[in-house]
């Protein structure tokens, strides 16, 4: 059994730049790690292949900061290691990365039973790459799956959880899951993990290796354009009680909260 | 045209409507609205919140959501009537089958907007939060059709636009292919319904341990209230995700919002600062959320919320008694 896990290099969200001019986060030289949610996508792939057999592979994009991430996905039990990096893929929308993807895939014939993806990144936080990935590549997708319940050889069983129910679902392989943390808990790499990812070799491939038409990707292939960015802290004049007037905040709150609970039962 | 895209009738479905409304007003356009479901049922409620037209996809096959089914129908509605502006609510529906309907038509689409408007070229101007909410980013899609948004639940207001001469148009749907499966549904059981409890007491780590959210609760059903949580009190399990205030939650807006033990992170505020009263208790006086607050207390939040149990208990005894 094959599987294919997406993963997404992102910043400490609390240190980022961003470019003034094009809009989009300034990603080189930022300390960056595995989107923490792609970590669940990583460790459901790789304890099946271990109950399984087979193998996992990890397809990023991204600056070649990137590698870094491949690696600890290595510690973390993937065996191979794919990195698309490019400038002209710098500034992809969600567009232009899953097409970017979809064409790597196809060209290096990158084959799987099951591509898992986290369920957004915690920077961009679109969640929609997986979905329209998947779609370029036709397979069918559950989103929201919150368990898997059975790995058959040509089906899957999973839960998924929406706002009003859980449902159970059954998809054909090969098949895209996007999958809620509850999948699987992260391990922690080993130290024979970590040995092997020093030595492991990342695949890296630019655009022209991928034969992507660098017009159709980047900034120039992204349909979507940022055209403003702006803070909007809105202010207010907060009354302070600290101290020894702690005593009258409270009372002021319990007073605010009479009037609103007794003013809903009349 | 400007599109709405829902599988239900439900508040979303009203909110985008009445938002759109503006939008078509604003740019000349129509406004449809197109519901796919199993069921016909309600369908005239939409008709107050300002569509033109309302094109109904009914289909046994509509009762849950599965990609296929609905990516096909959508699809050929969307090659029938060509709108400029597609939306659906940023919830799981919305946020399955927007992107797959882009990806079909090769064209963008911007999650989780907070905010829309458009020029007068017709261009969509899509605001959302960005980079963890430390900025907002507004987007357009200046030379792909249809520009496609989703669009965040419960921050666009519900406004009444009665039109007579709604026109609905019943499409035919036919052979419906699937391959995926449903096995079964086991409804959830009903959740903190945050979104339309009047009062939110919110707990971040600064009630120190997970028993100690009990208070909360407590406070939360003397006051007929809901429990709200940080990121980091649901990353640390004390409460599921279902509680949660902020980006990567749920967008609230209650007469009164008490933040207890929460330094107020960007990802947080995102969530909450509509909210019409604030009131912020952390033991530090510099914590961000003092500055997005109307009352701060600044002490032990498991103290302060004892103590307003305490309070509300006694008062509901003597009044009892």
């Amino acid at each position: 059994m094959n599987f294919l896990v997406l993963v997404k290099q992102v910043p400490d969200t609390e240190k980022v730049k961003i470019d003034p001019i094009s809009g989009t986060m300034v990603r080189e030289g930022l300390d960056v790690t595995m989107n923490p949610l792609d970590s669940h996508a990583l460790e459901l792939a790789v304890s099946l292949k271990e109950k399984l057999n087979g193998s996992v592979t990890v397809l990023s994009m991204g600056p070649m900061n990137t590698i870094d991430v491949l690696r600890d996905a290595i510690a973390l039990g993937a065996d191979r290691a794919i990195l698309l990096s490019d400038s002209a893929l710098a500034g992809s929308d969600t567009w232009a990365t899953s097409l970017a993807l979809a064409k790597a895939i196809e060209k290096l014939n990158i084959a799987f039973d099951l591509m898992i993806c986290g369920e957004k990144s915690t920077d961009g936080e679109t969640g929609q790459v997986g979905i329209e990935l998947a779609t370029l590549l036709n397979l069918p997708v559950v989103t929201y799956v919150s368990e898997l319940i059975e790995l058959g050889s040509n089906f899957v069983l999973v839960k998924r959880s929406i706002e009003d129910a859980h449902e159970v679902w059954k998809a054909p392989l090969p098949a895209c899951l996007c999958v809620l943390k509850s999948v699987a808990e992260p391990r922690l790499p080993t130290l024979a993990g970590k040995k092997t990812a020093m030595d492991a070799k990342i695949e890296i491939y630019d655009t022209e290796s991928i034969g992507i038409n660098r017009e159709e990707v980047g900034l120039k292939g992204s349909p979507t354009r940022v055209v403003k960015v702006f803070n909007t802290k809105i202010a207010r004049n907060c009354r302070i009680y600290a101290d020894k007037d702690i005593l009258e905040g409270i009372e002021r709150v319990v007073g605010l909260i009479k009037a609103v609970r007794d003013g809903e039962a009349k | 045209m400007i599109l709405v895209l829902n599988n239900k009738i439900d508040r979303s479905s009203f909110e985008l409507l009445s938002k759109a409304r503006k939008l078509a007003d604003k740019a000349s356009m129509k406004l449809a609205f197109l519901l796919m479901s199993n069921s016909k049922k309600d369908v005239q409620q939409l008709a107050r919140f300002g569509p033109d037209m309302v094109i109904l996809a009914v289909h046994e096959k509509f009762n849950r959501f599965s990609l296929d089914p609905f990516l096909s129908t959508a699809k050929k509605i969307l090659a029938k009537y060509s709108p400029s502006i597609v939306l659906a609510p940023a919830t799981t529906f919305g946020r399955t089958l927007m992107p797959a309907l882009a990806a079909s038509f090769r064209t963008g689409l911007t999650a989780d907007c907070t905010e829309l408007d458009v020029d007068e070229k017709g261009n969509l101007l899509q605001t959302r939060p960005a980079i963890g909410g430390n900025v907002m980013a507004t987007i357009v899609t200046p030379t792909h059709r249809p520009q496609m948004a989703t669009v965040r639940p419960g921050v666009f207001e519900i406004v009444e636009h009665r039109k007579d001469d709604v026109q609905f148009i019943e499409e035919r749907i036919e052979d419906l292919s699937d391959r995926c499966q449903l096995i079964s549904v086991e409804p959830k059981q009903a959740g903190a319904r945050l979104e339309d409890a009047k009062i939110i007491v919110s707990v971040g780590k600064g009630l120190r341990k997970k028993e100690n959210v009990e208070v909360a609760f407590k406070l939360a059903s003397l006051v007929k209230g809901a429990v709200g949580a940080s990121r980091a009190v649901v990353d640390a399990r004390w409460l599921s995700h279902d509680h949660q205030v902020g980006l990567s939650g749920k967008t609230v807006k209650p007469r009164i919002y008490i933040a207890a033990g929460i330094s107020g992170a960007v990802q947080h505020l995102a969530g909450m600062q509509t909210s019409e009263i604030i009131v912020a208790i952390n033991k530090d006086r510099y914590a961000p959320i003092f500055k997005v607050a109307d009352i701060g207390i600044v002490a032990d939040a498991y103290w302060v919320l004892s103590e307003l149990v305490q309070r509300l208990e006694r008062e509901s005894d003597e009044s009892g008694g």
